[in-house]
């Protein structure tokens, strides 16, 4: 026998996902989920960004990792909320895992959370998780040609930032290939060279993303 | 993984309520524009429905071309997962209207009191 079914296959992911955002929109908080290789530096841009917007935001973070507390002990180190998920070997996050997390957090006082999305270019940008934007970092060492390699991650991405642009010499990066192969994925992505552990070009997205939490 | 798993709590949940014994086929549509690839899905499928009553079922992947819509000449036209502006004028002011798909369009059941 034939059944039709004609559901999306991530329908329980999706409908979490949308009552995570509106209680995201009820409380004025804005949630970016940064999705980006291993090694790109997503915690050390975590720590240049509260850097940048501690003083007028009340940030939280929520880590995602296969394993351990590394990343999650280095935001409260900074005397920020951090909650920490292990995933246990999945490749990405996903909604109900982002919701245990949220529920640990005080929204109402909060205006930005960031998720640390597990380290991948390509799962991650399939599950919704209710985030208001996700924002997408590649580091010079991994090369100028990952827009042609990855394009769904860049499609998706609201924002990219370039990161380790400081390194930029020692890997022959071909910034005018990177940035118009950017263009034709996602000719609206505003793209951000920064050195997150040096602080250079932080600010340009500090504002970027402030213009976007002063909104929610 | 995560895909999969969901094709299966789906399927999983249908099956029951017709009061099936047996899936024979699980029917997807899945944009290209997605993350997910044929050989991993065929996988993880395989190696998720073992012991389940879908253990066996043949898995059908039908791809859906991304297809978009320009705003500056109302252009309906289809692209690949690369060139998204309109072939027609030019214009990246496009809103993709399929191609990101992840869906269980229909599955195949054998039900017992059906038989003759």
């Amino acid at each position: 026998m034939h059944i039709d079914i004609n559901k999306p296959i991530l329908e329980k992911n999706d409908k979490l996902a949308a009552e995570l955002r509106e209680r995201f929109a009820e409380n004025h908080v804005f949630v970016v989920d940064l999705l980006a290789s291993p090694g790109s530096g997503k915690t050390s841009t975590i720590l240049a960004t509260i850097d940048a917007l501690r003083d007028e935001f009340n940030i939280a973070v929520i880590e995602g990792d296969i394993a351990s507390t590394v990343d999650s002990e280095k935001i409260k180190a900074q005397g920020i909320p951090a909650v920490q998920i292990n995933t246990g070997g999945a490749c990405h996050l996903e909604s109900a895992m982002l919701k245990r997390a949220i529920d640990v957090l005080d929204l109402e006082r909060l205006d930005l959370i960031i998720i640390e999305n597990v380290g991948n270019l390509v799962c991650p940008t399939d599950f919704d998780l209710g985030e208001n934007a996700k924002v997408m970092i590649l580091s010079v060492p991994e090369g100028h040609d990952k827009p042609l390699k990855y394009p769904g991650v860049f499609q998706i991405a609201e924002a990219v930032i370039l990161n380790k642009v400081d390194t930029a010499p020692v890997f022959d990066f071909d910034r005018e290939a990177f940035d118009s192969s950017v263009r034709e994925l996602n000719p609206k992505a505003p793209i951000f060279p920064i050195a997150a552990t040096k602080g250079t070009g932080v600010e340009e997205w500090a504002s970027w993303l402030a213009d976007r939490i002063r909104e929610a | 993984m995560g895909i999969i798993s969901g094709v299966l709590d789906a399927t999983l949940a249908t099956a029951r309520d017709a009061g099936a014994e047996r899936v024979t086929a699980v029917n997807l549509r899945v944009g290209e524009m997605t993350e997910a690839i044929e050989d991993a899905l065929q996988f993880a499928f395989e190696a998720l429905s073992e012991g389940t009553v879908c253990e066996g079922a043949k898995l059908s992947i039908e791809m859906v071309p991304p297809k978009s819509l320009c705003f500056e000449c109302a252009n309906e036209f289809e692209h690949d997962r690369f060139h998204r502006a309109c072939p027609e004028c030019g214009s990246y002011e496009t809103m993709l209207l399929s191609g990101r798909e992840l869906d269980i369009a229909s599955i195949e059941v054998d039900i017992p009191d059906e038989e003759e």
